[in-house]
């Protein structure tokens, strides 16, 4: 593992990560991010500004999220320590909800009255609708079709809370597919429109600013840690699409030495079937989405379908922060298949009565795999970073009961 | 002096405005797309632009989003383009041809072999959506040196300091996208454009076209008013999944002998 021997500052002023990140979008937009980048630079420096968005994450939230032991799953398996930081009893229910009311109040501060997202499983776009009928802002959310049918629950949350959820049909209609078409629209509708990306891709300054309002994930466990068990944790373990809730908890232990972190990708049918959405195991670096990251792409450059049973993950791109921390091996990135993240979801329900979110089962998933291997004084600090309820259908029709 | 330099300066010597029509190299067939080209030529093109298809082409509207999903479903690649390319120019020597694409296929390639094959091919110019120019200063550079103009995008929200950069680094012509929004959009804003251009032109010293909905002979021709270039891509694509196989191109063919007519009425140089 790499010691860093100066502080971890990353990205530099032009948003590059090493190699990773950067700015790679159509000129239309170039102005609108500088604009973005200037207003976000003088909100995370303005005290009232923070002071609001501590008080909302506090009062409208629920935070700080509580660390809970998962006592009798960590006996079962007869290792290391499990402990699981419960984003799933966030206000609605995942660690989505932390960036889209910081990106909400920069919206408001920008004098923006519409916002739009893009959403995969649906939960970025339910917390964006969510704060957008907070803040009085009109919400677009881009959702893949393929994504609509697996994820109907989430769909009507978001149109009880007076979002506007528009199918796409392009591509692989997942999200990827939804990223573009929200791309679009913003390029169209730059004048009064806010993008609130769910994740941290996209061109600067998208990725680090995500990963600042995500921050307070891993900020409160560097408290709540050493109150519960007298010190940091061994291992940190984060699922990872794109990467926002890993990256949430990561970014403040980078510089503390001897913590282990470990993203999870998806592994879906297996990384030899080829049907998978583990990027940084399996990808290479490209372009896409406006920065320079590990993809999942053929020989030519096109972009390859992805798979997986948890729709949050199923992305063929991921953060440029996390293919940084790669390339530097300050983080590990392994993959879970869609069968080894069920059983994680099942046992968790059942020994611990936590209905778990099935890309944050992926993390839970490694973290079984590992503690059994380690001895009993190990501790480790899994992001349980979303509840499940808006799996019940993916997962009664895999063990084949139908509503 | 490039091919593409030397178009624009016969068309300025004759007062005329340059045609750059967009196809995307193979829709609806790999085999229509140099057949295509000449056809182009024929009716009127000075330049052609000749799009490389992408899996996931952000700054596209739905046209250009069908061509490119049609291209890949028949195998197209970059390197296949790149084939097409030099077919092309073994039958016409004069006639620029410029890659417009996005930065995946090129960085997959690799962005030197790329422009080593690229050159070789016979291509003159290219445009890559999504490398603004902060971020491929070395590319343009390689290409530059290999004899290709790197050609930007301008747009309505640019500011002067972006003028500066492109200016720096392009060369060939600026393509200036008309109006805020994605390829085949409707709204065209004729006093946007009337307005900008002349600053455009006098801060970065190269000639200017302008692209992004463009429809028919009479917007053509108002835009011709003030445009060194007028290009037209989603239209052309529109007349070739609108017209039966094997009159795609003789429809095509009308359709750009319009709107030649139409700019070759203008008088005078660009306002």
């Amino acid at each position: 593992m790499q010691m860093a021997d100066k502080p971890y500052k990353f990205p530099d002023s032009s948003g590059h990560f090493g190699p990773y990140g950067g700015v790679f979008v159509a000129e239309t937009l170039i102005p609108a991010l500088d604009e973005l980048n200037a207003a976000y630079d003088a909100c995370r420096n303005n005290p009232a500004f923070m002071a609001e968005f501590e008080y909302e994450l506090k009062h409208y939230v629920g935070r700080p999220s509580p660390i809970y032991h998962a006592r009798r799953w960590s006996d079962l398996l007869g290792g290391a320590q499990i402990y699981l930081k419960r984003e799933d009893l966030n206000h609605t229910g995942a660690h989505k909800v932390n960036n889209c009311i910081g990106q909400a109040l920069v919206a408001r501060y920008m004098g923006k009255p519409r916002i739009i997202a893009e959403t995969g499983a649906g939960q970025h776009g339910v917390a964006s609708a969510t704060v957008a009928a907070r803040y009085g802002m009109e919400c677009v959310v881009y959702m893949g079709s393929e994504d609509i049918r697996r994820q109907a629950a989430n769909v009507y949350r978001m149109k009880l809370l007076g979002a506007t959820v528009v199918p796409v049909e392009s591509g692989s209609k997942t999200l990827k597919d939804a990223l573009n078409e929200a791309m679009r629209d913003w390029v169209t509708n730059i004048h009064n429109t806010f993008y609130i990306i769910g994740t941290v891709a996209g061109p600067h300054p998208y990725p680090m600013m995500v990963r600042d309002f995500q921050a307070v994930i891993g900020n409160e466990c560097l408290v709540q840690m050493p109150e519960m068990t007298g010190r940091q944790p061994d291992y940190v373990i984060a699922c990872v699409g794109g990467g926002s809730n890993a990256m949430g908890i990561f970014h403040p232990y980078i510089d503390v030495p001897g913590v282990r972190l470990v993203g999870v990708e998806a592994a879906g049918e297996g990384m030899d079937t080829g049907r998978h959405a583990a990027s940084l195991t399996a990808g290479t670096p490209g372009v896409l989405h406006g920065n320079r990251t590990y993809l999942l792409q053929d020989e030519d450059g096109q972009i390859i379908e992805t798979h997986s049973i948890s729709a949050g993950l199923d992305y063929p791109g991921v953060g440029p922060e996390h293919a940084w921390l790669k390339d530097s091996a300050r983080a590990e990135y392994v993959g879970v298949t869609d069968q080894e993240a069920l059983k994680a979801f099942h046992d968790l329900c059942h020994l611990e009565g936590i209905i778990p979110a099935l890309e944050s089962s992926h993390a839970l998933a490694y973290a079984a795999k590992l503690a059994p291997n380690l001895p009993k004084d190990k501790i480790l600090l899994v992001n349980l970073s979303g509840r499940g309820d808006k799996d019940m259908h993916t997962v009664a029709e895999k063990s084949g009961i139908q509503f | 002096m490039s091919r593409i330099q030397s178009v624009f300066q016969r068309l300025q010597a004759s007062g005329r405005r340059a045609l750059i029509p967009f196809i995307t190299a193979g829709d609806p067939d790999p085999e229509l797309t140099v057949p295509l080209m000449h056809a182009l030529v024929e009716s009127g093109a000075n330049i052609i632009e000749l799009g490389v298809p992408f899996s996931d082409p952000m700054a596209d509207g739905p046209t250009i989003q069908r061509a490119s999903g049609r291209a890949l479903a028949k195998g197209m690649s970059l390197r296949k383009v790149l084939d097409l390319v030099r077919t092309f120019r073994a039958e016409d020597g004069d006639t620029p041809v410029v890659l417009m694409g996005y930065a995946n296929p090129i960085e997959a390639m690799g962005p030197d072999r790329f422009v080593a094959a690229a050159s070789d091919a016979g291509v003159d110019g290219v445009l890559v959506v999504d490398y603004p120019p902060a971020e491929c200063e070395a590319f343009a550079a390689v290409a530059k040196a290999a004899g290709i103009d790197p050609i930007f995008l301008l747009a309505p929200t640019s500011t002067e300091q972006r003028f500066d950069d492109v200016a720096k680094i392009g060369s060939g012509y600026i393509y200036y996208v008309s109006l805020k929004g994605v390829t085949g959009s409707g709204a065209l804003d004729f006093n946007d454009v009337a307005a900008r251009l002349p600053q455009i032109r006098a801060r970065v010293g190269m000639p200017v076209g302008v692209g992004f909905g463009i429809r028919d002979a009479e917007s053509a021709r108002r835009i011709g008013e003030v445009a060194d270039a007028v290009v037209i891509g989603s239209r052309i694509i529109e007349e070739l999944e609108n017209s039966p196989r094997e009159q795609a191109v003789a429809n095509v063919k009308a359709f750009l002998r319009n709107i030649r007519t139409a700019l070759d009425q203008i008088e005078g140089a660009p306002r």
